[in-house]
C-alpha cells in the first residue's frame, strides 16, 4: 500500500481507485443530507398537487394541470439530482448527455403524438365518418 | 517493470488520463445509464399512447369514474418512502456495514411489495367491474402504462432480493458495490417515472 503511495501512476494504481477519487468521479456521491433534502422536498411536491386535486382548489381544471404538471417536472428534477446525483460532472458529463438527448426524444414523441393525433381527430370528426363505421370501430 | 512503467508516465503528459480512464466501474454505471434512457423511451412511447387514447372511452368509464386517489396518494407514499430507505442502504454500503446495508434494503423490498400487492388489488378490483383492458382504448392504454412501470417495480424487487442474498453471502466487495449502485440508479428511475404515472394518468385523469 505504502508502494503505492509512493508511486501512484504505476501499473496497478486503480487497485486503490475505490479509496481516493472515487469521491472525485461521483461528485454527487451520497450524503444522509443530500437523500434527507430530496426526499423532504418531494414528499412537499407531492402532497401539494395530491392536495390541489383532491380539495379541488382551484376552479379552472386546466390551470390546475398545469400547476400540477410544473410539480411533477420539479420533483423530477429534484430526483435527479438528490437521487441519481446527477450532474454536469458524473461520468465526464456522458450521463448528462444522454439525458438531454433523451429528453429531446421523449418531447418529440410525447408532443409529436399529441399534435399529429389532435389535428386528426379534428379532420376526421365531423361528417367525414358516418354512423355505422363508427359504431364499428368502437366494437 | 514498475520503475519503466514509472518512467513511461512521467514522460507522457497525458498518463494521468490513462490511469483514470480505466475505471471500469465507471463503464458499467454509465452503460447501465444508457440502459435507462432506452428505457425511458419505452415509457414515453406508453406516455403518448396513453396521452393520445385517454379520451376514447368507448362509452366506459373514464378516469373520474375510476381512479380512487387515497389509494393511489398512499401506493405514491410507499414508492417515495422506498427511494429514501434505498438511499439509507447506500449510505449503509458506504461504511462497509452489511447488516445495515441487508436492513435499509429488506426495507426497501418490504415497501415495493406494498406497491404492488397496492396495484394488483386495484387492477383486481378493476377487472372484476369489467374494466379491464379490453373494455375500451382509454383502459388499455392505462394497463399498458401502469402495468409496465409495475412489472419494472416487480423485477426490481427480484433484483433486490437477488442483490441481499449475494451481499450475505460476499460482503460488500467491488462486484456487490457496483450491483448495488446498478439497481439504485434503477429503482430511482422507477420513482422517477412514477412521478409522470400519478401526474399525468391519476391527478390529470380525476380533474
Amino acid at each position: 500500500m505504502s508502494e503505492h503511495n509512493a508511486q501512484p501512476p504505476s501499473g496497478d494504481s486503480h487497485d486503490h481507485y475505490q479509496g481516493h477519487h472515487g469521491e472525485e468521479t461521483h461528485p454527487g456521491h451520497s450524503t444522509l443530507k443530500g437523500y434527507m433534502t430530496g426526499f423532504v422536498l418531494s414528499v412537499i411536491l407531492t402532497a401539494i398537487p395530491f392536495w390541489l386535486v383532491m380539495a379541488n382548489v382551484i376552479e379552472s381544471a386546466g390551470l390546475t394541470a398545469l400547476i400540477i404538471l410544473a410539480f411533477a417536472a420539479a420533483q423530477i428534477f429534484v430526483h435527479m439530482i438528490y437521487f441519481l446525483h446527477m450532474s454536469p460532472k458524473a461520468e465526464g458529463g456522458w450521463n448528462l448527455l444522454a439525458l438531454i438527448f433523451t429528453l429531446i426524444l421523449v418531447f418529440i414523441a410525447l408532443a409529436g403524438s399529441v399534435w399529429v393525433m389532435y389535428n386528426l381527430n379534428i379532420n376526421m370528426m365531423p361528417g367525414v365518418m358516418s354512423e355505422p363505421v363508427l359504431e364499428m370501430q368502437s366494437q | 517493470m514498475t520503475t519503466n512503467a514509472t518512467e513511461a508516465t512521467q514522460n507522457l503528459p497525458s498518463s494521468h488520463f490513462y490511469v483514470r480512464e480505466h475505471h471500469p466501474e465507471q463503464g458499467t454505471l454509465l452503460g447501465f445509464w444508457l440502459y435507462l434512457m432506452s428505457d425511458c423511451l419505452l415509457f414515453a412511447g406508453l406516455f403518448a399512447t396513453y396521452a393520445v387514447l385517454s379520451n376514447s372511452y368507448a362509452g366506459g368509464p373514464s378516469g373520474a369514474d375510476i381512479f380512487d386517489l387515497p389509494l393511489v396518494a398512499l401506493n405514491t407514499s410507499f414508492l417515495l418512502l422506498s427511494s429514501i430507505t434505498y438511499g439509507f442502504a447506500m449510505l449503509q454500503m458506504q461504511l462497509k456495514r452489511v447488516n445495515g446495508t441487508l436492513l435499509w434494503l429488506a426495507v426497501t423490498g418490504l415497501l415495493g411489495a406494498a406497491f404492488i400487492g397496492l396495484e394488483l388489488y386495484e387492477f383486481a378490483h378493476l377487472l372484476s367491474e369489467g374494466y379491464g383492458p379490453q373494455r375500451s382504448a382509454f383502459l388499455t392504454a392505462f394497463f399498458a402504462l401502469v402495468g409496465t412501470h409495475g412489472l419494472h417495480v416487480s423485477f426490481g424487487i427480484i433484483w433486490l432480493i437477488v442483490l441481499m442474498v449475494q451481499v450475505k453471502r460476499f460482503g460488500l466487495n467491488a462486484e456487490n458495490g457496483r450491483r448495488l449502485m446498478c439497481l439504485s440508479m434503477f429503482w430511482h428511475f422507477l420513482d422517477v417515472v412514477w412521478i409522470g404515472v400519478f401526474t399525468f394518468v391519476y391527478l390529470m385523469g380525476v380533474l
